[in-house]
């Protein structure tokens, strides 16, 4: 099968992406201004101590072995120090990675589930009020940028109606479930805490839903066009005509090849997610990546910004592998396109 | 058991409008065609004339919600399809009428396999429903046998982009043979292929056709394939039947100016090139002419086309024509 051969190039390129990404995120962060070894040891240090430093980091050496010796560091898991926590950058992203991870997958949940179910009811009852409704609130969805919504959700849940709790990841007085995957819904579920679990899970869902919503409208009005562009083709006819039924034609033969446009487009917003979560992690004081991320460029924290940048990096080139590979999956035309 | 003379279809006065921008498009303006058990019937007329618009009403597959039918029944022995409630027609989709689509490439969904959606049509017609799933797929493998593909249980698998045209098209009619109907539509099965495959398909067509003694309606715009496979003739245009008879009585003599225009288009193998054709095009169905639609391009038009729309009439032989002026001939 070609399949195979299709994932295998893909990945390659993927490889080729993070070694060239990481060259571009070591040069940027060596060529930086300011003396790293100042940096690190702080303005009262030493001479002496620099000098120690300067040669232990071996800073004195070529750049091109200095990145050799970064990146086998990096693929070893060692990031060095963060200057601003004074701890292995690697402990920094294994406490704060978790926390965007789980943040940006309910995201993508909420995203995908949420364009599909309003694209098709909106494709199914086109031009009249449920259609239109679906259509003005994609609009207001796409054009407030997810800080503006975070905003107004947080004041709606944490003052008006607080039904859903919308600060951090957890209530006070509940503690965090042992650390297995660091997604506290699902460490709840592995201890077997269930009170634990719903908590976490309802703390996800304002900010994910927060987080999700520009994309999520964008996609719904994809998903709805492509339907109901779909919706008049003659293959539809033709089952309609052998008296398939009318919810199994929607469901089947006219959503999926309606998915493909909207696939490839999910796939680009949920990369972003990772880098658009430090305003919706600011606003719902969530310990995420993109905060720490925020915090480590502000305080010229060379060691984290690379690692946070190179994860973002490997997360988006991870995510759109995955979704090129769900749109071979359902699209013959791309999967087969030496076939013919 | 089988009575020439039993109508199986019945479109009488067919008015149908596709709701547009401006207001409605009338695009069928009474149409009336009659199919008896076991005939082949020709439709033929060219592009936009309605002749696709008039067959997928029949099964009720145009898109929801576009069209009114202001007028017309649609009798399928002797019961109303526009009438009919979904379970009703339910039934007449999965067991008595199957149609084969004009374009093969648009009639087969790109993203499932052939087995799939042939499947899909044996689970829901009448004759694969309490079947088992393999009993299913040998239905399906005997139709694509019967069409004449080779190795049907590779093409099985196949996704459409896999297959050539003629090969598509194929696939299309195995899936409107693979159960007893009695009655297939087929709109212009040979007219995305070339010529000699065009010819394979429609010869696959009628052998089955007749295999099975089912009704045939054929919709064409080739006048060389209807006298070849039909057993009578329908001339539409703009929306209406100008002129009905049986085929060879309709190429003995043409009565209809339209009809005569269509055959004068004909280029003749004798040489000579085209010795006339049809001035003008077919009227804009947002403002059709009120009186006969074929009146602003007719030579023989009169104050009364202009006026008032002439009727289907017989004038002997089985021999029917819409117009006021055919004595003058």
């Amino acid at each position: 099968m070609n399949f195979k051969k299709y994932l295998l190039k893909r990945l390659l390129l993927a490889v080729v992406v993070m070694i060239g990404l990481s060259i571009v995120i070591f040069v940027i962060s060596r060529i930086m201004p300011g003396d790293v070894a100042t940096m690190a040891l702080g303005s009262t240090a030493t001479e002496e101590a620099k000098e120690n430093y300067r040669i232990a980091n071996h800073l004195y050496d070529p750049m091109l072995l200095q990145y050799f010796y970064w990146i086998g560091g990096v693929l070893r898991g060692d990031f060095g120090t963060s200057t601003s926590t004074d701890r292995p950058v690697a402990m920094d992203v294994a406490e704060f990675l978790p926390a965007t991870l789980e943040l940006v997958v309910m995201a993508a949940i909420i995203l995908v589930i949420l364009s599909i179910v309003l694209g098709v009811l909106a494709a199914k009852y086109r031009n009249t009020i449920v259609d239109a409704i679906v259509r003005v609130l994609s609009y207001i969805g796409v054009a407030m940028p997810s800080f503006v919504i975070a905003t107004l959700l947080l004041l709606f849940f944490g003052h008006v109606w607080k039904i859903i709790p919308v600060l951090g990841r957890l209530s006070y007085g509940l503690t965090a479930p042992a650390t297995v995957t660091g997604f506290y819904t699902i460490d709840a579920l592995i201890a077997g805490d269930i009170k634990v679990f719903f908590n976490a899970f309802l703390h996800l869902l304002v900010p994910a839903f927060a987080l999700a919503l520009g994309g999520l409208c964008q996609e719904a009005r994809i998903i709805r066009n492509s339907m109901v562009e779909n919706g008049s083709k003659d293959y539809l006819s033709a089952m309609r005509g052998y008296g398939v039924p009318e919810g199994k034609i929607l469901r089947k033969y006219q959503l999926k090849p309606s998915l493909i446009p909207a696939v490839s487009c999910m796939g680009m917003d949920i990369a972003s997610l990772m880098g658009n979560a430090f305003l919706v992690e600011t606003i719902f004081n969530w310990p995420g990546i993109s905060r720490y991320g925020l915090s480590s460029m502000l305080g010229k924290d060379l060691n984290a910004i690379a690692a946070v940048l190179l994860i973002f990096g490997l997360i988006f080139v991870i995510v759109n592998i995955i979704v090129d590979l769900i749109v071979a999956g359902l699209d013959p035309r791309i999967r087969l396109g030496g076939a013919k | 058991m089988s009575n020439e003379k039993t109508p199986i279809l019945e479109i009488k006065n067919l008015k149908l409008w596709f709701k547009v921008y401006k207001g409605y498009s009338k695009v069928l303006d009474g149409v009336n065609i009659t199919v008896h058990q076991g005939e082949k019937v020709g439709i033929v007329g060219e592009a936009g004339c309605g002749k696709t618009t008039t067959v997928k009403s029949i099964l009720g597959i145009l898109p929801e919600g576009q069209y009114v039918i202001p007028e017309g029944e649609i009798l399928y022995k002797g019961e109303d399809t526009l009438k009919m409630n979904s379970r009703q027609l339910g039934k007449v989709r999965s067991g008595e009428i199957s149609m084969i689509y004009q374009e093969p490439s648009a009639a087969l969904n790109p993203v499932f396999t052939i087995g799939q959606q042939m499947m899909e049509v044996a689970k829901n017609s009448d004759q694969g429903k309490g079947k088992t799933k393999a009993e299913r797929r040998e239905m399906v493998l005997n139709a694509i046998r019967d069409v004449f593909i080779p190795d049907p249980e590779r093409i099985f698998d196949y996704y459409p982009v896999q297959l050539s045209g003629g090969m598509k098209q194929r696939i299309c009619i195995a899936m409107a043979i693979m159960t007893q109907r009695d009655l297939m539509i087929a709109d212009e099965p040979g007219t995305a292929l070339d010529v000699t495959i065009q010819d394979q398909v429609h010869k696959t067509l009628d052998r089955l056709v007749e295999e099975r003694d089912m009704a045939l309606i054929m919709i064409t715009h080739s006048l060389g394939v209807a006298r070849e496979l039909t057993d009578s003739i329908n001339v539409m245009y703009a929306g209406t039947v100008v002129e009905a008879a049986p085929t060879a009585e309709l190429f003995r003599k043409q009565l209809h100016p339209y009809t005569i225009g269509l055959m004068e288009a004909v280029p003749r193998l004798a040489g000579g090139g085209i010795q006339a054709g049809i001035y003008g095009s077919i009227p804009d169905y947002l403002y059709p002419p009120k009186g006969c639609r074929f009146a602003p391009r007719c030579p023989r038009a009169t104050e009364q086309c202009l006026e008032n729309k002439p009727e289907l009439v017989d004038v002997g032989n089985g021999h029917k024509v819409a117009c006021f002026n055919i004595e003058e001939v």
